[in-house]
C-alpha cells in the first residue's frame, strides 16, 4: 500500500518492524481511515517520521489511547496516526520539589497510583479511564477537580513538542515559577494535534487530601440547583468540586469535600447547613460524584457560572420542545454542563444546538459538539463560532505547520 | 513620516494634551524600574480608550513605527524600555473597573488599573485578588499581565495567568480580538490568552482584561521563625512542603538582607542567620491544625524563636519588612542589582552555598530574599558606583547560571525583557526560539511591538526554523533586525 509517496518500509525504517503497520477500521478517525500506524519510542522517532510524512503530503494524526479521537471535526485527510503509547515513560518526578516530567504516552490512571505512593497526584480528573497524558493535554481534558485546582493547562509548567517539519523544541521547565519565553504549553493546551505532536509535558503536582467525603443534596428545580451550587462555591469551605446531575427524576448538586481528619468534620457540617435549604441532604464517605456515562451524542454548554439555572432550562427546554430526552451532568460551579442528548434525528439535534448557540452568543460561552456521528458533526459544526480571534488562529496554525500536516480539518473553523 | 507629521497625527488622535514630544519631558519615560537601560521615545502618548491604542497602533503598523506598551513602568527587566524612533504608548489614564461581577466572581478592568485596586474593590464583599507582586500598589494590572507577574501568594493561589480569563488585546496591525472566554470557561480554539499573559508585549496591547477573583479565607495564621543559617531554614521549608500542607507563602530572608530591613522599617525580628515568614490560609480548622505542624516542623529543624502573629496589626508587620526589603537596601548599600532566578526546591542549600563562594570571589555582598515556597530567588547584589557596576552585573550573570546548572529557570517574575535575554540561549537551543518566534510571527509579522525583547536574535518572520540564515533582505541590506 502506498500513500502519496509514503511506504510502510519507510515508516517501519524509523521506528522498527513491529511497530508500524497498516491501519484498519478501528483505526478510523471519524469515519476517515488512515493508511499506516506508527508508534515512535523516542523524540527523535518522532520526528523522523514527521518528517517523512510531511515531506511525502501526508496527514498525520498523534493518538494516545484514542479516548478522545471522538472530539473535533471529521479530519480532511489522515494518512498516518502517530501512535503515542510506547512512550509511557516517567522521565522524572521530584517528590520534594512537587513536579513531573513524563512522556506524552503515560497513562494518567496509572500514573496517579505511581504518584499516590509519594501522597501526590496530579490534580486533573477527567471522566475517560485509560487516558494518555498526551491526550489529555491535546484535548485539554479535565473534571471535577477544576474548581479546586484549575484546568490542565493551569498545572502544565513546560512541553516538548515536534513539529510538522521534524523541529523538536521545549518551553517553559520544570520549577512551578518560570516566565522565561512564551508559555506554549498553554497554546499546546487544547489544540488537539493540529499544531505538533506533544512528546513529553512537566506538571505541577499537589499533595493528596487525607480525607474525603461528599455532601449531596437533592433539589427541585433549576433555581435549586444553582442557589445550591452558588451557596457552597460562594463559601469559605473551598469545596474541592461541586457537581450537577440532572438525569429525570434525580436532580441533585454533590459537593467534594476534602481536608485533614481534623478539618473535615466542619467542612462537612458548614456544607450540609448551606444546602439544606435546598432539598434533602445526604453525606458519603470519600469521593462519591455523578459518573458520566458515554452518550452517543454529547454537548458541552460553557457559560458564566451563575447561569446555571438558565442553562439547565434552555438545554432542557429546547430539548423537549423538539421531542428529545437529555441528561445533564456538570461542573455546576465552573460553568461546564454536558448533556447528553437521545432520541430524535440530525435535524432536530442541529436545531437544539443552533438555538442553544444563539442564547450563548447573547449571554457568553459556547456550546461544542463533543460527541457525535459523522453526518451531525457535518451538519451541526462541532465547534461553533470560534469568535473574532478566529484569523489570527489561523494564523498561529500556519506558522506551526505551514504544509498543513497535523490533523487538517479537526479544529475550530476547520483548523 | 516625518516628526512633526506625526506629532500632529497623534495630537488628532488623543488631543494635545494626550501627546507628549518635548525632549525634557520625554525623558521621565526613558525607562521602567530597570534603570540600567535609558532609551528616550521618540514620542509618548497617553491614550484614554481602546479605540485611541487602537487608532494609534494602526499609524504604527501603517508607517512602519515600532511601539511599546507601557503601565506604571515598575517592570524590573527593561520590558518596557521604549525603543529609539519608536512611540511609547503610556495606559496609566486607562484607570477603570468596568465591572465587578461576584456572582461569577470575575472583575473587569482596564490595563492602567493599580493591582491592589482590584482587591479594594471586592474586599467588602469577601473577595480578593491572588496575585500580588511586591510591587501591588503601583504596578498596573496591564503591566502584570504581560509580565505574568506572582508574588507572595503564588505558591497556593497560582500566578496572573491563573487568574486572567479574558482580555481584549489590540494587535500589532491594529486590529482588535477578544481572548479567552471571560466569565465563561473552555472556549473553543487555541490558548491564545496563555499565550499572551508573560509575552512580555510582544504580541499585542491589552485594553481591557477580565480577572478572577477568589473568596477571601476563613482564617490566616501567620508567623515568623528564626533560624541560625538559610540552609537550616530551607530544611524547614522542606519540611513544611513534604508534610502535605500547602501555604499560602513562605519566605526566607538572609541576615544581611535582616539587617537592611530592620534599618528601614524596624520590623523588630528576632536576630538571626535567617528568617522564615510563614502564612496559612483557608477553613478555620484545617488553618488551625496545620499551622501546629509547621511550629512543630520549624522547631524540629532548629528554629531558636518563633513568634506568632497576635493580630492583623503584627501580620501586616511581619509582611512590612518583607515587603520593603528591595528598598531598604539603601541602608547598606548604595546600589544593588536584583537577580530573579528560580531553582528547584530542593536545590536550594547548594546554591546558597555557591551564590555565597561567588559573593567571596567577587567582593561583593550579596543579600537574599526570596520565595523559598516555590524556589524564586531574588539575589540582590550590592555595589557602589559605577565602577563595580559591571562586576555586580557579571556576578548576577553568574548566579543565573548556576540556577540553570540547578535545573532552573533564568526568571521567576520580573521578565526577560532587555535585561536577559541575552542569557536565553542558556536556558533554551536555537530550536526552541525558533519555534517560539513562529507565535511571535502570526501576532506580529512586522516586529513593531515591543521589538527588542526576550529574544536575543529575533527572525524575521517567514524565514523557517532551523540553522540560522541571514534572510536574503536583509543579506541586501533592504531589511533590518530590531
Amino acid at each position: 500500500m502506498q500513500t502519496r509517496d509514503l511506504s510502510l518500509e519507510q515508516l517501519q525504517n524509523v521506528v522498527g518492524g513491529e511497530h508500524a503497520r497498516e491501519a484498519t477500521r478501528q483505526d478510523a478517525v471519524d469515519g476517515v481511515v488512515p493508511s499506516f500506524v506508527a508508534r515512535p519510542g523516542s523524540v527523535e522517532e518522532i520526528s523522523e517520521l514527521m518528517r517523512l510524512a510531511s515531506g511525502a503530503g501526508a496527514a498525520v494524526v498523534p493518538r494516545g489511547a484514542g479516548t478522545k479521537m471522538h472530539l473535533g471535526n471529521p479530519p480532511h485527510r489522515a494518512e498516518v496516526i502517530v501512535d503515542m503509547t510506547r512512550m509511557d515513560r516517567v522521565l522524572e518526578h521530584a517528590a520534594a520539589d512537587q513536579v513531573l516530567r513524563v512522556q506524552a504516552g503515560v497513562k494518567l490512571d496509572e500514573l496517579q497510583e505511581e504518584l499516590a505512593a509519594s501522597k501526590q497526584m496530579l490534580a486533573i480528573d477527567p471522566p475517560e479511564h485509560g487516558a494518555t497524558i498526551g491526550g489529555v493535554v491535546a484535548a485539554n481534558a479535565s473534571g471535577p477537580l477544576r474548581l479546586r485546582y484549575g484546568t490542565i493547562r493551569d498545572l502544565i509548567i513546560g512541553i516538548r513538542v515536534v513539529l510538522s517539519d521534524g523541529t523538536v523544541a521545549k518551553a517553559g521547565g520544570k520549577v512551578v515559577k518560570n516566565v522565561a519565553g512564551y508559555d506554549l504549553s498553554k497554546l499546546f493546551t487544547g489544540s488537539l494535534g493540529t499544531l505538533g505532536v506533544i512528546a513529553e509535558a512537566n506538571f505541577r503536582l499537589h499533595p493528596i487530601p487525607e480525607v474525603a467525603r461528599t455532601v449531596t443534596v437533592a433539589v427541585e428545580d433549576a433555581g435549586g440547583a444553582a442557589g445550591a451550587a452558588r451557596a457552597v462555591a460562594r463559601s469559605q469551605i473551598v469545596p474541592s468540586a461541586v457537581e450537577l446531575l440532572w438525569d429525570g427524576d434525580r436532580r441533585e448538586i454533590s459537593v467534594l469535600l476534602e481536608s485533614i481528619p481534623g478539618g473535615i468534620g466542619a467542612k462537612v457540617e458548614t456544607a450540609r447547613f448551606l444546602l439544606r435549604p435546598f432539598g434533602e441532604v445526604r453525606e458519603e464517605e470519600g469521593r462519591v460524584l455523578p459518573e458520566m456515562e458515554p452518550a452517543e451524542v454529547e454537548l458541552k454548554v460553557n457559560a458564566p457560572p451563575a447561569e446555571l439555572s438558565g442553562v439547565i432550562e434552555s438545554v432542557t427546554g429546547a430539548a423537549e420542545r423538539r421531542g428529545l430526552w437529555v441528561s445533564l451532568r456538570g461542573h455546576a460551579a465552573s460553568g461546564v454542563t454536558f448533556a447528553a442528548v437521545s432520541g430524535g434525528g440530525e435535524e432536530d439535534i442541529s436545531d437544539l444546538i443552533a438555538e442553544l448557540r444563539e442564547i450563548r452568543s447573547r449571554r457568553g460561552g459556547s456550546v461544542v459538539l463533543t460527541r457525535a456521528t459523522v453526518g451531525l458533526k457535518r451538519r451541526a459544526e462541532v465547534w461553533g463560532y470560534a469568535g473574532d480571534a478566529f484569523e489570527l488562529m489561523r494564523r498561529v496554525k500556519e506558522k506551526f505547520d505551514p504544509p498543513g500536516t497535523m490533523s487538517p480539518g479537526r479544529f475550530v473553523g476547520g483548523i | 513620516m516625518e516628526r512633526s507629521r506625526l506629532i500632529r497625527t497623534m495630537e488628532s488622535i488623543l488631543g494635545p494634551e494626550g501627546v507628549i514630544h518635548e525632549r525634557e519631558q520625554l525623558r521621565t519615560y526613558e525607562c521602567d524600574g530597570l534603570m540600567n537601560y535609558r532609551v528616550i521615545p521618540d514620542l509618548v502618548v497617553l491614550p484614554e480608550s481602546a479605540e485611541q491604542v487602537q487608532k494609534v497602533v494602526r499609524v504604527c503598523h501603517e508607517e512602519g513605527i515600532p511601539f511599546v506598551a507601557r503601565g506604571s513602568g515598575t517592570g524590573l527587566s527593561g520590558g518596557a524600555l521604549p525603543v529609539e524612533k519608536g512611540i511609547l504608548i503610556v495606559l496609566s489614564r486607562m484607570r477603570r473597573i468596568l465591572e465587578v461581577d461576584l456572582e461569577n466572581e470575575r472583575v473587569v478592568v482596564e490595563p492602567g488599573v493599580i493591582n491592589l485596586w482590584v482587591t479594594q474593590a471586592v474586599s467588602d464583599e469577601g473577595y480578593f485578588y491572588a496575585p500580588d507582586p511586591s510591587s501591588q500598589l503601583v504596578s498596573s494590572i496591564g503591566g502584570n499581565c504581560s509580565e505574568n507577574s506572582g508574588g507572595v501568594h503564588c505558591l497556593k493561589y497560582g500566578f496572573t495567568t491563573n487568574h486572567v480569563t479574558g482580555a481584549e488585546v489590540v494587535l500589532p496591525d491594529g486590529e482588535m480580538v477578544h481572548l479567552g472566554g471571560g466569565k465563561a470557561p473552555d472556549e473553543p480554539g487555541y490558548d491564545l490568552l496563555g499565550a499572551f499573559v508573560g509575552s512580555e508585549g510582544t504580541l499585542g496591547i491589552a485594553t481591557k482584561i477580565t480577572l478572577r477573583v477568589v473568596r477571601q479565607p476563613e482564617a490566616i495564621r501567620t508567623l515568623i521563625a528564626a533560624f541560625e543559617d538559610t540552609e537550616k531554614a530551607g530544611g524547614a521549608v522542606s519540611g513544611i512542603i513534604g508534610s502535605g500542607c500547602v501555604p499560602a507563602g513562605i519566605e526566607m530572608m538572609d541576615s544581611l538582607c535582616l539587617e537592611a530591613v530592620e534599618a528601614a522599617v524596624h520590623p523588630n525580628y528576632p536576630e538571626c542567620g535567617a528568617l522564615l515568614l510563614v502564612e496559612l490560609d483557608g477553613p478555620e480548622a484545617e488553618v488551625e491544625s496545620q499551622f501546629e505542624q509547621v511550629k512543630r516542623i520549624c522547631e524540629e529543624n532548629g528554629s531558636s524563636e518563633i513568634r506568632v502573629a497576635r493580630d492583623d496589626e503584627e501580620r501586616a508587620l511581619f509582611w512590612k519588612g518583607r515587603k520593603a526589603a528591595f528598598a531598604a537596601m539603601g541602608r547598606i548599600s548604595n546600589d544593588y542589582y536584583v537577580q530573579d532566578g528560580v531553582i528547584p526546591r530542593t536545590e536550594l542549600p547548594e546554591v546558597l552555598k555557591k551564590i555565597s563562594d561567588l559573593s567571596s570571589e567577587y567582593g561583593l555582598r550579596v543579600a537574599n530574599v526570596f520565595h523559598a515556597g516555590d524556589g524564586n530567588l531574588h539575589p540582590l547584589v550590592l555595589y557602589d558606583g559605577e565602577e563595580q557596576a559591571g562586576r555586580a552585573e557579571e556576578l548576577a550573570g553568574e548566579i543565573i547560571r548556576v540556577c540553570l546548572e540547578h535545573g532552573g529557570s533564568l526568571s521567576g517574575e520580573h521578565g526577560i525583557g532587555e535585561d536577559k535575554k541575552k542569557y536565553m540561549p542558556e536556558m533554551f537551543t536555537a530550536e526552541d526560539l525558533d519555534v517560539m518566534q513562529l507565535l511571535r510571527c502570526a501576532f506580529d509579522p512586522h516586529h513593531l511591538c515591543n521589538p527588542g525583547k526576550v529574544f536575543p536574535t529575533p527572525r524575521l518572520c517567514g524565514e523557517r526554523p532551523g540553522p540560522f540564515r541571514m534572510h536574503p533582505l536583509q543579506e541586501a541590506g533592504l531589511a533590518e533586525m530590531f
